[in-house]
């Protein structure tokens, strides 16, 4: 247990440890290669036309202006699709969602019309000349009043449909939790709003598709964090078969989400390039990106909170209205329309818990699995850890001892939740203690008695979370069908040089050094002797792709299990090369050697170069060093952590200033502690601009009111402290090396934190609860007791 | 319109609509494609070079503004095949994560420390605070930028594999 400035470097060029990237050469040479840096000889541009109402149904669509541009070489509607039975395509949650609107559009941004030209500019002026007739209808923008009698009904190409419910879910058990509720001495419950955000990667979708006419190979160049799920749906989608479609996700800028699923650009790339015979390069703008792609949350929650007079937490029960847009189309594993909200228990020892969730459609853009949530893990945590502090106001107490009082303890692990996911391990109380010694709690809390009594705000905010990441077992889990395994190859060059292939895709995670590190480790072979390959199907095993932090949990494992294999292969050559029984023999970190006699051992190389040679082998064994492996993860990885935040926050005008951020990580076993810390402190900063300004609101016309980065602002250096960071390992019992994933862990435990460090600061003014983002002028609203408006995200 | 633009102190001499954005024109035109774009509104900065010696967004100029003066774009950071200290520091301190803020991140870091070649903390997220980063949080951003001032090219050696510890 020790802060980062106390731990020694270690190595990482020959397994685990702090090394450089093998990525960054490219990166600060600008010689990456991202989706809009493929030219393609006789490449041709597309744009979209977008609905600028929320809900109306299209009457007419004159596209001849644009198709007598001269530099135009197709215009694509809705109805050249439904020609081709392509009008609709499945979204990841088994509904269908319009690649071009063919009767009406259902939110403002959704595409109507597609044109391919020469160039960029060409593509957009011809935009200009379609000429469409809308007949606006009311639109549903508020989730609250989705189920009213009478509301518009967004989805009436479902035949029979009358209403805008989608699904109720629930999980828990509903007469245990009243039992509990009916005899607590307290019973807190507080209504909140995780609004609606968007990612916002800085690079925007996009996507480049090559159809070769003579072979009939399909090649797509797209930001897509899980390219073997989209060939199978592009297959599936356009009935092309599997094998003659390649998907390529080179360098991406950033994905946390917004590139899970296809979007209709995607498709409309591919079949602009069908019907022209050329390549078509689409990308889209911000405003785009903003309007259009998957947003995330949404999530009106009712949370309950039963507990004795002393604190000691009972039960927990919540209702949500999940706003999931004009299409379902969230990523999460089939049997989970909520995704895992149910590990909304989070880190504490409860009697009984229960939550039902309902899903409704509205006017506003599909989506709902995005933004580094862990698959709704996000409004988990913020619900429990709201309800804490919540709790913790009510009952006059402190909330790091209410939290302490109520944390599971070490001999707990694997401990059974009450909604029935079974945690690997975790010793809270050493990583909430080491938070607070770093933090100098008490000191903090003294500095703020000073403050509050001479009228200053200041607040000390503190989330405790527990992630369930790393999906997942295949039997529970799967997307649209596909179980969530992932594949591994590890080929071993007669040499002893390495080259690993991967079913999972790097946007900033590292994963050509941390992959290359778990080969290294295992066979102790120089990291930089180790190629890792990724992105492309062509070349790599089948597998689900990078998102709610799986990479390391599942494919991270795979990587080991597949190099484990080699490492067998090898001892039966070495064995045959040192004319010794397999079971004589001993692994030293990158030699097998005669147990016993140090001197008489072989090299991972040496031992290559003896599988490729005509060395004799034993009956039935192959020769090469080569390997594959499925792994199917038999349970999730829980990582923790403890996060304390402080805040000051301006009377006059509302202003929340971070002061300083302590998060303390456990994620098991630490391949690249640089990486890991990177990850961290890019979730912190996401986490603030959730907390304190990023939000994507409408008007009650439904017009997106977070259409660029003007309106829509995300942190820069300025509103993010220096982070302070400190970690704790407690490994994964059943991940091959111990690690859980870190990926989203900051992403999924700061908000809360911030907010709470708000509330906290606003203590003094009988603020209880206000809804994210805290923006001045929300904050300046709760502080003077005014209504809240959450379509107050800039001021 | 007929412009010449010396990038990276290369002439390129082209005949570009008069509404071209030099972003545009240095990536579909010159194929430099180091240079990224990632917004709409100047707000991200992922697109900064130097129209002379100023950082400008170059989704922000029209290329035809940049005729008879110089560009100098992120593949013009490394001299003679050196690293910029600031290419170094990026590296040695992890200022990078996905790698498309990067190019920009770095053009004007470069030109902060051309101007005050020992800046603080507060004056390097002042510097950078026109610019977007989703990946890194800015910390190890800021931290590369130390370590380009605390390593000027003078005097420096080459990157080391080791992570300078923080
Ligand atoms: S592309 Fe965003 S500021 Fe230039
Ligand atoms: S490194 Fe990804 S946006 Fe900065």
């Amino acid at each position: 247990m020790t802060t980062i400035e106390e731990r020694p470097a270690g190595d990482g060029a020959h397994g685990f440890g702090r090394i450089h990237r093998k990525e960054d050469p490219r990166f600060i040479r600008g010689q990456g290669n991202f989706v809009d840096d493929v030219q393609l000889p006789g490449m041709l541009h597309g744009a979209i036309l977008r609905s600028p109402f929320a809900h109306a149904r299209i009457v007419s669509i004159d596209t001849s202006a644009a198709e007598a541009h001269p530099r135009v070489r197709a215009v694509i509607t809705g109805a050249t699709l439904e020609t081709l039975s392509l009008a609709w395509m499945p979204t990841l949650s088994n509904d269908v969602q319009a690649v071009l609107a063919t009767d009406k559009v259902r939110y403002q941004g959704q595409e109507v019309a597609f044109v391919v030209a020469d160039d960029r500019y060409a593509a957009r002026d011809a935009l200009e000349l379609i000429d469409v007739d809308y007949e606006p209808l009311d639109p549903v923008v508020d989730a609250r009043t989705a189920m009213d009698e009478g509301a518009p009904v967004v989805r009436d190409d479902i035949e029979g449909k009358t209403d805008n419910h989608i699904f109720d879910w629930e999980a828990g058990d509903r007469a245990a939790t009243d039992a509990v509720f009916t005899e607590a001495d307290v019973v807190v419950t507080e209504d909140m709003l995780y609004p609606r955000v968007h990612p916002a990667p800085m690079e925007t979708c996009g996507t480049v598709a090559s159809m070769d006419k003579v072979t009939g190979k399909l090649t797509v160049w797209s930001t897509t964090q899980a390219p073997h799920a989209h060939r199978t749906l592009y297959a599936l989608v356009a009935g092309l078969p599997e094998h003659q479609i390649r998907i390529i996700s080179p360098d991406i800028g950033g994905g946390f989400g917004n590139k899970v699923g296809i979007y209709p650009g995607y498709v409309l790339a591919v079949v602009g390039s069908i019907v022209t015979g050329k390549p078509v390069k689409w990308v889209e703008d911000r405003s785009e990106n903003l309007m259009s792609t998957s947003f995330a949350r949404d999530y009106h929650m009712r949370g309950e909170i039963a507990a004795t007079r002393d604190g000691k937490i009972l039960g927990v029960r919540v209702r949500v209205l999940a706003d999931h847009g004009a299409f379902n189309g969230t990523a999460q594993p089939t049997k989970f329309p909520a995704g895992f909200f149910h590990v909304f228990t989070g880190s504490y020892d409860l009697q009984a818990a229960h939550c039902e969730v309902t899903g409704v459609y509205t006017n506003k853009a599909p989506g709902g699995v995005a933004y580094a949530c862990s698959f709704r893990i996000t409004e988990a945590v913020y619900l429990i850890e709201r309800m804490v502090d919540v709790l913790a106001y009510e009952l006059e107490m402190d909330q790091a001892e209410l939290r302490m009082k109520n944390l599971l303890r070490p001999e707990q692990f694997p401990y059974t939740c009450a909604t029935g996911w079974e945690y690997d391990s975790g010793d809270y109380p050493a990583t909430l203690s080491l938070a607070m010694d770093m933090a100098g709690y008490q000191e903090l809390r003294e500095e703020q008695r000073a403050k509050r009594e001479r009228g200053e705000l200041m607040g000390i905010g503190i989330s405790f979370f527990t992630e369930a990441v790393g999906a997942g077992p295949r039997k529970h889990m799967d997307i649209l069908g596909l179980g969530m395994a992932d594949g591994a190859e590890l080929r071993i060059h007669p040499t002893g040089k390495a080259v690993l292939r991967l079913s999972v895709q790097t946007q900033g995670q590292g994963h050509e050094t941390t992959f290359a590190q778990i080969v290294a480790q295992e066979l102790g072979i120089p990291t930089a002797d180790v190629e890792v390959v990724h992105g492309d199907t062509d070349q790599t095993p089948f597998g689900l792709g990078t998102y709610g932090s799986r990479s390391t949990p599942v494919s991270g494992a795979a990587a080991a299990m597949v190099t484990r294999k080699v490492r067998d292969r090898a001892k039966i050559v070495a064995a045959a090369m040192l004319e010794v029984d397999p079971s004589d023999l001993e692994w030293g970190h990158g030699t097998w050697g005669v147990r016993g006699d140090p001197k008489n051992a072989k090299t991972i190389a040496e031992i290559a170069m003896a599988a490729h040679s005509n060395l004799e082998l034993p009956e039935g064994v192959e020769g090469h060093l080569d390997a594959t492996c499925v792994y199917n993860p038999p349970n999730l990885t829980f990582p923790f952590g403890a996060y304390i935040c402080v805040v000051d926050v301006d009377p006059a005008t509302g202003e929340v200033d971070v002061r300083r951020f302590i998060a303390v990580d456990d994620c098991g076993v630490r391949i690249n502690p640089m990486i890991v810390e990177g990850q961290v402190h890019g979730g912190l900063a996401e986490g603030i601009g959730m907390a304190l300004m990023q939000g994507i609101a409408f008007d009650e016309d439904g017009n997106c009111l977070g259409a660029s980065f003007m309106d829509y602002l995300v942190p820069t250096a300025l509103e993010c402290p220096s982070w302070e960071l400190g970690e704790t390992v407690t490994p994964s019992p059943h991940h091959p090396f111990g690690a859980k994933g870190i990926g989203e862990s900051a992403t999924v435990g700061s908000p809360a934190a911030v907010v709470n460090a708000v509330m906290d600061a606003l203590k003094p003014l009988g603020v209880r609860h206000a809804d994210m983002p805290l923006t001045p002028a929300q904050v300046w609203r709760a502080a003077q007791g005014r209504p809240l408006r959450t379509d107050l995200a800039i001021s | 319109m007929m412009i010449t633009v010396t990038v990276n102190g290369e002439r390129h001499s082209h005949d570009v609509e008069p509404r071209l954005l030099l972003v545009h024109f240095l990536r579909d035109v010159v194929g430099l494609t180091g240079t990224h774009w990632g917004c709409d509104t100047s707000n991200c900065g992922a697109c900064v070079v130097w129209l002379d010696d100023t950082p400008v967004k170059s989704c922000t100029a029209l290329a035809v503004m940049a005729d008879g003066r110089t560009v100098r774009t992120v593949e013009g950071l490394e001299r003679d095949g050196e690293l910029d200290p600031v290419q170094r520091g990026f590296m040695e301190c992890h200022g990078l994560q996905c790698g498309f803020c990067t190019p920009g991140m770095m053009m004007t870091s470069r030109w902060l420390l051309d101007r005050n070649p020992d800046p603080s903390e507060e004056e390097i997220r002042e510097a950078l605070s026109g610019q977007l980063c989703r990946c890194t949080g800015y910390e190890n951003i800021v931290r590369s930028v130390r370590w380009a001032a605390e390593n000027p090219a003078d005097d420096s050696t080459e990157a080391s594999q080791e992570v300078s510890p923080s």
